[in-house]
């Protein structure tokens, strides 16, 4: 028999039962379904990661001042105060590869405009900063190369504590006092939202680096150095490169600890799209365990079938069928089942996909792979629970078929 | 009983002119059933000659059921041989025989055996779907089947809207699709009314006319009347092996007897 004739006769034998083969067919349906979506949500968090790691830009090296040993006590990190700006100068000069770098030092205190306050982050830096962390600004700009020179007292907020300290109102041009000093506001960045671990990256004010060392914290060194690399390939080697700089520059000698630490984001990248993999592995594979619950179904259902239509198969098999064309009539009726199972379950998965995009504000990324994966699968289902009944069929006595009431 | 010279004359000179189709040589069929051993059949020998009309009478338990199967390729004897065509079928796969079933013989029976929720068209058609006969010739055979067993109008009726002469005339023509040598019919009168049975029995005769060999079982005296040949078995083995004298004809037959209605 061709190939059509036994789909069109495997169609017509489940279309006889179809409260009963729309039933076994759910259990496929949710289970593609669930892979779908469930891919789909991995994806898309992953897709999102990678879109975070990339706007940080992936060429970029941050240098923290580490920990030391210091007489068998380890401090924490960012306990040296070795880091400091001229450091940062000595990387520029002498590794080629690196474009730009700027500093970065921290403290937190209240920011006060008129009638409001604020507690947040202040972070003293160079205009460098916003470069390199690609951060756009909503109004004004940043403050510039002479405010660093000059230690001026100039302010860029982060748009949260714009919204905290002027609303809606435009505070470019305006006075913050940070601590008893008095600030002239000259730019706000643009909202970023929360990282990748929640942390609301808008809720930070920048000065000069110069303007906080001298003025806030009375500290000259730095916690760490962003450093943008000309390429990402380049930024490995200029990893290793800042490493000897520094150990140079510190007087490390061979065999003890950096007193810093290189981070290259690249590696952070890499390190989070490992674990949404990870993810979405699990989600994947927890859908996966339905799929083959579904696949059981059909298993179950073929074999009601199979005696029921003892008869028939009696009838079939005295008329000339060989065990291979009834072995194929039942195989092709669980993979007829399963794979239209597979193609609504698709339809199910993109559907709740684009729902939940559109309820959550998720981002869901439907990948072809995975439909291709979710037919490939739901077929091999198919053939793989519909082989024990319809062998089951095929080696049915005829004579005792032919009996069968 | 038949007359001297009828048992000498008709199988010398059949034998002359053309080999058997069907050559049944001491066949034995044991079941076993655990512990005990049935002895179903204990040696027999036929044989049937193209064209001839059997019908194998016996009560149950004699071994004609058994029989049949073996002769339909649906069982294989335990002992002897059994050449169809000149193919000893004793010997063959489980694939060979059901190309054999497919090809070379019709099944009739006694319940019909349609598929319900399939047209009579697509029942007939069934045989040549195995045999992989083109689509168009499939069509044109199933309906010159169908309307040889005089059921041209009624090609997209789906059995349960036919009544059980309809059926089984639908059976017989699914039977005939693939031009078998042989047709084999077990009761198949036996759930039928007297008339349509005398009916089929027409067809059969017909069929048998036009030189189609027919092995018919049954265990009513008056149905086997119509065949050439009787055949009885008891306890497993052939007791009788006799022609019909003053065989009726179908047709004749149903002139006397009350018209019913059928549709």
């Amino acid at each position: 028999m061709d190939l059509l004739a036994i789909l069109r006769i495997a169609v017509r034998a489940l279309t006889r039962n179809k409260m009963r083969s729309l039933l076994t067919m759910l259990g496929i349906i949710i289970g593609v379904g669930a892979v779908i979506a469930t891919v789909g949500l991995g994806q898309g968090a992953q897709q999102a990661v990678q879109d975070q790691i990339a706007s940080m830009g992936t060429n970029l090296l941050y240098i923290s001042s580490g920990s030391v040993n210091k007489g068998g006590v380890h401090l924490g990190g960012g306990a040296t105060k070795t880091l400091v700006t001229d450091d940062m100068n000595a990387i520029l000069k002498q590794v080629p590869t690196i474009a730009e770098a700027a500093p970065g030092a921290g403290s937190s205190a209240q920011v006060v405009s008129d009638n409001q306050n604020w507690y947040t982050r202040i972070t003293g830096t160079t205009p460098q900063y916003f470069d390199i962390r690609n951060w756009p600004f909503a109004q004004g700009g940043s403050f510039t190369q002479d405010d660093v020179t000059r230690a001026t007292n100039v302010v860029v907020l982060g748009s949260t504590v714009q919204q905290n300290l002027f609303g809606n109102a435009d505070p470019v041009g305006q006075t913050v006092r940070i601590g008893t000093l008095p600030f002239q506001v000259v730019g706000v960045l643009q909202a970023k939202g929360q990282s990748g671990l929640g942390q609301d990256q808008d809720d930070g004010v920048y000065v000069p680096i110069t303007t906080l060392q001298k003025k806030i914290t009375g500290q000259d060194w730095l916690q760490y150095i962003m450093a943008s690399a000309t390429s990402q390939p380049a930024s490995y080697a200029a990893q290793d490169q800042i490493t000897s700089v520094l150990r140079d520059r510190h007087r490390i000698r061979a065999g003890q600890d950096d007193d810093f630490t290189v981070r290259n984001l690249a590696d952070v990248a890499q390190l989070a799209d490992a674990s949404s993999q990870v993810m979405t592995l699990l989600l994947a594979s927890i859908a996966g365990v339905s799929l083959i619950v579904g696949g059981i179904g059909i298993m179950n259902i073929m074999l009601v079938s199979v005696t029921e239509r003892t008869r028939e198969i009696g009838i079939r098999i005295a008329i000339g069928a060989t065990e291979s064309d009834v072995l194929r009539q039942f195989l092709s009726e669980s993979v007829v089942l399963s794979l239209a199972g597979g193609l609504v379950g698709i339809l199910c998965g993109v559907a709740s996909s684009m729902a939940i995009t559109k309820l959550l504000g998720w981002n869901i990324l439907i990948s072809p792979t995975a439909v291709v994966a979710a037919v490939v699968f739901s077929m091999a289902v198919g053939i793989f629970f519909g082989f024990y009944p319809a062998r089951k069929a095929a080696l049915l006595d005829p004579i005792e078929a032919l009996r069968f009431e | 009983m038949a007359t001297l010279a009828q048992v000498e004359l008709k199988p010398v000179a059949l034998a002359v002119a053309a080999p058997a189709v069907i050559e049944v040589q001491d066949v034995h069929k044991y079941y076993d059933l655990g512990e005990t051993k049935v002895h179903a059949l204990r040696g027999v020998d036929l044989k049937v000659k193209p064209g001839e009309f059997v019908a194998i009478m016996g009560s149950s338990g004699s071994g004609k059921s058994t029989f049949m199967n073996m002769l339909g390729c649906l069982d294989k004897p335990s002992s002897g041989r059994y050449i169809l065509e000149g193919t000893d079928v004793s010997k063959l796969e489980k694939k060979d025989l059901a190309a054999i079933r497919n090809r070379k013989l019709g099944f009739v029976f006694q319940g019909f055996n349609l598929l319900s929720r399939t047209t009579a068209l697509e029942n007939v058609e069934l045989p040549t779907l195995y045999a992989k006969v083109e689509k168009e010739e499939r069509l044109k055979r199933a309906k010159e089947v169908l309307e040889l067993v005089g059921l041209g109008e009624r090609l997209d009726h789906f059995p349960s809207q036919l009544s059980g002469g309809q059926q089984q005339r639908v059976a017989i023509a699914r039977a005939l699709v693939n031009k078998p040598a042989i047709l084999l019919a077990d009761e198949p009168t036996g759930n039928l009314d007297s008339r349509t049975s005398v009916e089929i029995m027409q067809i059969f005769q017909e069929l048998n006319e036009q030189g189609l060999t027919i092995v018919l079982v049954t265990h009513e005296p008056d149905i086997a009347q119509f065949a050439k040949r009787i055949v009885v078995f008891r306890d497993g083995k052939i007791r009788h092996d006799d022609p019909v004298r003053q065989r009726p004809h179908a047709a004749d037959v149903l002139k006397t007897l009350p018209a019913i209605d059928e549709d």
